[in-house]
Order: C-alpha cells, then sequence, then structure tokens
C-alpha cells in the first residue's frame, strides 16, 4: 500500500486499481458470508425438516470455504497452483476413502 | 574440518551443538544414530523370534514374551528404524540436491527427530514397566482394546507422539521441494530422489492423519472408556483395521520410494549414463503415490467385505505393479550399455532388483482375492513383506548410505568390508526369507509362539534361522566398517564418485550453508552438465552476498521431553488419578516451549560476504 517511488506512475495506478477492486471482492464476500450466517441460524431455529436443512446448510459451508480460501487467502492469486493440487488432490482421496468406508462398514 | 573442531571443542559443547542444532545435515546424522540404534534393538527381537523357532515345541521364551517380541519387532523396524533411516538420507541430500542452503522449517526439522527419538523412547520404556504391547503391529481391536496390563497403551502414546514428528517432517520436505529449489531447477528437471521425497512427504500428509484418528479412538477406548471398537457398546472393531490400513498401505510406499530414489540415483552416476526413461520414472512415482491410497482393503480380504469389494481392490492391487514394473525396466535399461562401475553401492543395487522383483510377484499373487484367503496370516504373507521391505528398502538404505557416506561424512566406507556385508547379508537374507514362502504353503500360521513335531516345518526353520544368523554378521561387519573408517578412513574430494547431481558440487566438508552462491540450474543432472562444457563446478545464479540462517534452538528438544513425561502421566492415570499431575507438567513444558518460541524473536543469523571470501564462514 505504501508509496512505491521506482515504479512508474501507470504502474502505480494499476496497482491501485487492482487492489481497489480486491478490496471490494473483500467487503462483497464478506457481507455475503454474514447474510449465509444469518440464514443458516435461522434457518435451524425456525425448525424446518432435517433432511431440507442439513443439505443446505453443507452447500452453504462449503460456499464459505471457497470464499475464504480465494478472496481472503488469495488462492484466486497467480503463483498458487502447487497448492491447489494439494488442496483438490487430499479432498479427492479423503472424500473417496470416507465413502469407501461408509459404504463398505453401513452396507 | 569439522572434525578437527569437533575434536578441539570438548565433548559437552558438542553433545549441546547436537541437542541445538537446526542443520538438515546435522539433523541426518541424528536421525542416522537413533534409526541405526532402533535398527540394532529391533534385529536382536528377531533373532530371538528365529532362536525360539528354531526347533518344534521349543520354549527359549515364553508364549506372552514370544507376543511381545513380535509385536516389537514389527513396530519397531517400520516405525523406530526404516523411517528415520529414510529421513536420515532425505535430510543429507535433498537441500543438497535442490541447491538449497536449508530446508523450508529449521526449527520444525528439528522438532521431527526428537518427537521421534522421544516416541520411541516411550515405547520401549514398556519392557521395564510391566511389558511390552503384544496385539501385532497391526494392533487390531479388539485383541488391543482388551489386552491386559499397559504394554498396548505404550504403543499409542509411544507411536502418536513419533507420529506426530514424521508428519511435522514430510510437511517439512514438501514446502522445501515447492518452494526452495535453486534458479532453473524445475520440476522436471529434480533428480529422482527428490521426487520420491517429494511423492512421500505427500504420502505421510495424507495417510499419518489416519493413523492419529485410529490411535485416538484406540487410547480414549482403552484409557477413558469410549466404545468405538467395542461391538457390545455399539462399536464396530473393523474399523480400527480400516483406519490402521488407510494408513498402512501408503506407509509401505512411504518406505520403498525413497529406496527407489536411492537406486535411481546410484544406477545413472555408476553407469556413466542419464536415467533411462525419466519422465516415465517421475510419473511412475506419481501413479504409486496415488493408487497407494486406493487399495488398503487387500489386507482385508478375509474379513468379509463381500465379493464385489474384493475385486475392486484386488484390481486397484494389481494396478500398482504396472508402474513398478516400469521402474524395473527403466534401471534395466539404464545399465544397458553403459560403462559400469561395481562396488558396494551397486552391489546393493544389483541384490535389489531381483529380490524385490520376487517380492512384487507375490505381491500380485496375494492381491488374487480368492487365492489370498489361502495365504492370509500365514508365513507366505511374512515372506512377502519382507522381500519387499528388506529386499527394498534395507538394501535402498544401505545402498544409499554406502553412496552418500562421503558427503555425510568426508570418507569413503571400506570396499571390502562392504563386499563382506553385502554377501553375507544377501546370503542369509535369501536363506531366512525364501523358504519361508514353503512354509507358508505348507501351512504354518504366523504370530505363533511355536509348532508340533509332526509338522514337517523343523527344516525350513532351521534353514530360516540359519539365515537370519548370517544377515546379524553383515550387519555386524557394517558397524565394524564404520568404525574403521570413522578411525582410519581418508577424507576424499567433494565429488568422489564422478557425480551427477547437485549434491556433489558442494566441497567437503559441505560448509553449513551449503552453497556460497545459490548454483544456476541449466537441465537435469546439473553438474554433468557443467563437466561436459568442461567446467569444474556450477555456475552461480547470484554474486557473493551475505547468507541468512537460522539460529540453533534447545525448545525442540524441551517439547519433545514434555510429551514424553506426559505420556507416562496418561498411560498410568487411569491405575491412580494422581498421575494426571504428570501429564499436566508434561503438557505444561510443551506449552511452555511453544509460549517461549512465539513471543521470543528470533531472526537467524547473518554470514557475512567478508568472512565467505576468507572461506570461514562457522
Ligand atoms: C506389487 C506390489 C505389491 C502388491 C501387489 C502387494 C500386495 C499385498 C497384499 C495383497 C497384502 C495382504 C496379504 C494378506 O495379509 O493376506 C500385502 C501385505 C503386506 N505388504 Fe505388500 N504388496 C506389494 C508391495 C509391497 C511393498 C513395496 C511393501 C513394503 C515396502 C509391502 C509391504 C507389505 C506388508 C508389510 C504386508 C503385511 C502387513 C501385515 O499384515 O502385517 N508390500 N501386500
Ligand atoms: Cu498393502
Amino acid at each position: 500500500m505504501s508509496e512505491n517511488t521506482n515504479s512508474t506512475t501507470t504502474d502505480l495506478d494499476y496497482k491501485k486499481a487492482k487492489k481497489k477492486e480486491e478490496m471490494k471482492q473483500q467487503v462483497v464476500t464478506f457481507a455475503l458470508m454474514i447474510v449465509f450466517t444469518i440464514i443458516a441460524f435461522t434457518m435451524v431455529t425456525a425448525g424446518l425438516d432435517k433432511l431440507f436443512v442439513i443439505p443446505i446448510l453443507i452447500i452453504l459451508a462449503v460456499v464459505q470455504v471457497g470464499f475464504q480460501l480465494y478472496y481472503f487467502m488469495h488462492m484466486s492469486h497467480k503463483g498458487h497452483e502447487m497448492p491447489s493440487i494439494m488442496f483438490y488432490g487430499g479432498t479427492a482421496v479423503a472424500f473417496l476413502t470416507v465413502l469407501t468406508m461408509l459404504v463398505l462398514v453401513w452396507w | 574440518m569439522s572434525t578437527t573442531i569437533a575434536q578441539k571443542r570438548g565433548i559437552g559443547s558438542m553433545l549441546w551443538d547436537y541437542l541445538t542444532t537446526v542443520d538438515h545435515k546435522k539433523i541426518a546424522v541424528l536421525y542416522l544414530l537413533g534409526g541405526g540404534f532402533f535398527f540394532i534393538i529391533g534385529g536382536l527381537e528377531a533373532l530371538a523370534i528365529r532362536i525360539q523357532l528354531i526347533k518344534p515345541a521349543n520354549d527359549f521364551v515364553s508364549a506372552g514374551f514370544y507376543n511381545e517380541l513380535l509385536t516389537m519387532h514389527g513396530t519397531t523396524m517400520i516405525f523406530l528404524a526404516a523411517m528415520p533411516l529414510v529421513f536420515a538420507l532425505m535430510n543429507a541430500v535433498v537441500p543438497l540436491q535442490i541447491g538449497a542452503r536449508d530446508v523450508a522449517f529449521p526449527f520444525l526439522n528439528s522438532l521431527g527427530f526428537w518427537l521421534f527419538l522421544f516416541g520411541g523412547l516411550l515405547l520401549n520404556a514398556s519392557w521395564f514397566l510391566g511389558g511390552a504391547p503384544d496385539a501385532g503391529w497391526t494392533a487390531y481391536a479388539p485383541l488391543s482394546t482388551t489386552s491386559p496390563g499397559h504394554g498396548v497403551d505404550f504403543y499409542v502414546l509411544g507411536l502418536q507422539i513419533s507420529g506426530a514428528g514424521t508428519l511435522i517432517a514430510g510437511i517439512n520436505f514438501l514446502v522445501t521441494i515447492v518452494n526452495m529449489r535453486a534458479p532453473g531447477m524445475t520440476y522436471m528437471r529434480m533428480p529422482l530422489f527428490t521426487w520420491t521425497t517429494f511423492i512421500v512427504s505427500a504420502l505421510i500428509l495424507f495417510a499419518f492423519p489416519a493413523l492419529t484418528v485410529g490411535l485416538f479412538l484406540l487410547m480414549f477406548d482403552r484409557l477413558f472408556g469410549s466404545g468405538f471398537f467395542d461391538a457390545s457398546m455399539g462399536g464396530n472393531s473393523v474399523i480400527w483395521e480400516h483406519l490402521f490400513w488407510i494408513f498402512g498401505h501408503p506407509e509401505v510406499y512411504i518406505l520403498i520410494l525413497p529406496a527407489f530414489g536411492v537406486f535411481s540415483e546410484i544406477l545413472p552416476t555408476f553407469s556413466r549414463k542419464r536415467l533411462f526413461g525419466y519422465t516415465a520414472m517421475v510419473f511412475a512415482t506419481v501413479l504409486i503415490g496415488f493408487l497407494g491410497f486406493m487399495v488398503w482393503a487387500h489386507h482385508m480380504f478375509t474379513v468379509g467385505l463381500g465379493p464385489a469389494a474384493n475385486s475392486i481392490f484386488a484390481i486397484a492391487t494389481m494396478a500398482i505393479a504396472v508402474p513398478t514394473g516400469i521402474k524395473i525396466f527403466n534401471w534395466l535399461f539404464t545399465m544397458w550399455g553403459g560403462s559400469i562401475r561395481i562396488n558396494s553401492a551397486m552391489l546393493w543395487t544389483l541384490g535389489f532388483i531381483p529380490s524385490f522383483t520376487i517380492g512384487g510377484m507375490t505381491g500380485v499373487m496375494v492381491a488374487a482375492a480368492p487365492a489370498d484367503y489361502q495365504y492370509h496370516d500365514s508365513y507366505f504373507i511374512v515372506a512377502h513383506f519382507h522381500y519387499v521391505i528388506v529386499g527394498g528398502v534395507v538394501f535402498g538404505i544401505f545402498a544409499g548410505l554406502h553412496y552418500w557416506w562421503p558427503k555425510m561424512f568426508g570418507k569413503i566406507l571400506d570396499e571390502t568390508l562392504g563386499k563382506i556385508t553385502f554377501w553375507t547379508f544377501f546370503i542369509g537374507f535369501h536363506l531366512t526369507f525364501f523358504i519361508q514362502h514353503f512354509l507358508g504353503l505348507m501351512g504354518m500360521p504366523r504370530r505363533y509362539w511355536t509348532y508340533g513335531a509332526d509338522q514337517q516345518l523343523e527344516l525350513g526353520n532351521v534353514i530360516s534361522t540359519i539365515g537370519a544368523f548370517f544377515m546379524a554378521i553383515g550387519a555386524i561387519v557394517f558397524i565394524y566398517n564404520v568404525i574403521i573408517t570413522t578411525a582410519k578412513g581418508e577424507m576424499v574430494s567433494g565429488d568422489p564418485w564422478d557425480g551427477r547431481t547437485l549434491e556433489w558440487a558442494t566441497p567437503n566438508p559441505t560448509p553449513h550453508y551449503n552453497f556460497a552462491q545459490t548454483p544456476l540450474v541449466r537441465g537435469l543432472d546439473p553438474l554433468w552438465i557443467e563437466k561436459t562444457e568442461g567446467r569444474k563446478g556450477m555456475t552461480p545464479a547470484e554474486p557473493l552476498g551475505d547468507i541468512h540462517m537460522p539460529n540453533p534452538s534447545i525448545l525442540p528438544f524441551i517439547m519433545s521431553l514434555g510429551l514424553f513425561i506426559a505420556g507416562f502421566g496418561f498411560i498410568y492415570q487411569i491405575d491412580d488419578p494422581r498421575w494426571l499431575i504428570v501429564a499436566i507438567v508434561g503438557m505444561g513444558i510443551l506449552l511452555g516451549a511453544m509460549f517461549i518460541r512465539s513471543v521470543k524473536d528470533d531472526h537467524g543469523h547473518h554470514i557475512h560476504k567478508e568472512d565467505l571470501e576468507k572461506g570461514a564462514g562457522l
């Protein structure tokens, strides 16, 4: 954020614009996350059918995790290929494993 | 140089140096000592097992003690000998191979070692405190949940602590390899040993949590009255088997892949040819790592998962044989037409190829689910996994030690003694384990403390025991070799084998900052490229400048000690709640050390350009 004396003005403008854009995205996602949380809590307290509430809760949670990773932890930036591979690889393996265990143990 | 300095300093300051070190090269030495120590203990346990089985109805040890020996042999060899020895090689070599000055997390690196050591000591303390664990290295419930005494509690807490160390070490190597490669060292220019370390670290990251969870559940069942594995309380003992093998099968690949890496380094060097099919080798490694997670239930074919599950896991298991086969052929083709030098490191490599192939073949045999009903829990399985673990991992460790000894200690291990070690060990290995295939087929079950005189199992068992003594002799000659070389050996140059990869670009002894200037990597086998173009060493990627290095710290040792103390508290609180005080004190030590680590700023130190130019820097 501090002025970088070496960069040319256009460079600086570009960086500023980018920062601004990013800031906007963060504010929007932050607001959305608060909304999601309110939705989640009201759904639970409203005493709706479990079969309806639980899947929606899970979807909301997954979206929130995505927001966290991509907008707050900057995974949308360049240079995050390896973390993405590890992240999705690990999730895939964990998902398959849990699924198989469920099928094998409780079926 | 470092030895003369060590002689000048007192024993005390040298001890302090090693207790506090965060230098990956010294941590490698620590892993070597720790792993070697437990390898000897595990070996003695194995000899006791073999003596007990030398004749029918023998009573050299009692049935209960036999169970303890057997359990501790397996647990020690896998967790406390093979893993740390592999970590010794990784620590000694990987940062050098990628042209880094250190690992990404030097502090964690040291913490990983001390956790392993104290976990291992806790586990072995059980011998003196009422009996070792006796439920097999697999600790199947409900045998493990109902085993009397504290043996299995030591298993749970000891492995939990050392497992945390392994996880930390794995994460450290992952980050190191992703972030700290020298300029030009792209992924597809990394030496195969670095590649296998990378994949193995990922396997550790994803496999060890399953063990951690399993051990926690087991701990709560045994010490805090829960019933996760207790059917009478609504639990399910098969879940333990799943958790154990979800960890356990990747674990066997965690052990074998680094050995594959070692051989992939030795063969090109001593054939004076680049590795045949480098790209195929890399993809085979990745594929083995990935498939390794899809096959765990092949250890549970006889549990009763049903034909559908058994078929799926059988096919997935056999699929692993394909990338493994690719590797075997690539090694053979690497030697094809090369100018081959045969020394001790090469002998271990050449011995590995047929031995491991036999183990792979029996692997495919036991992977055929219907046939496995015959093999399972018989000596055939014992033969299979010793062919892959001894013929693969242990041979790999010996090969790696002979190959990198001059890098780690500046001297070449004696060749004659090295050859004696190899031949006695190799012959002993096949004597011990080949006959066990047939003992298994004749119906000898594994994990029984004795057999009857009327079962015709005697001859096979005698041969097997004789073989075990050959291996012991081989190991003793190796230790003698190490002592003799340390005392009388001559220092060699930094590149005694005419090597190809970056670790041979450093002088002997390697300065603690590894590279005064980060090297520029221009292709696969970077040092070889420079040599073919007539240069002596690497082209630097940067001008000479100040080097930033981390400071040593005693905190990792203290943290691990705290967990070690807490372990006793957790184990004994079930007899007397006052032991909880010990647990709290131990955890307090851990948390206190963590607190100090967090609040105390430690920015490391700089080695100045002027000192580097003077060649000092120590
Ligand atoms: C071609 C590759 C391989 C195949 C197809 C294979 C297959 C199998 C199968 C099906 C079993 C279970 C047999 C039973 O208990 O009835 C088994 C056991 C075992 N394998 Fe392998 N394996 C292979 C390679 C390896 C490697 C590379 C290692 C270790 C470095 C290894 C270590 C073990 C161990 C330790 C056990 C016994 C575990 C126990 O019950 O205590 N295997 N293998
Ligand atoms: Cu397996």
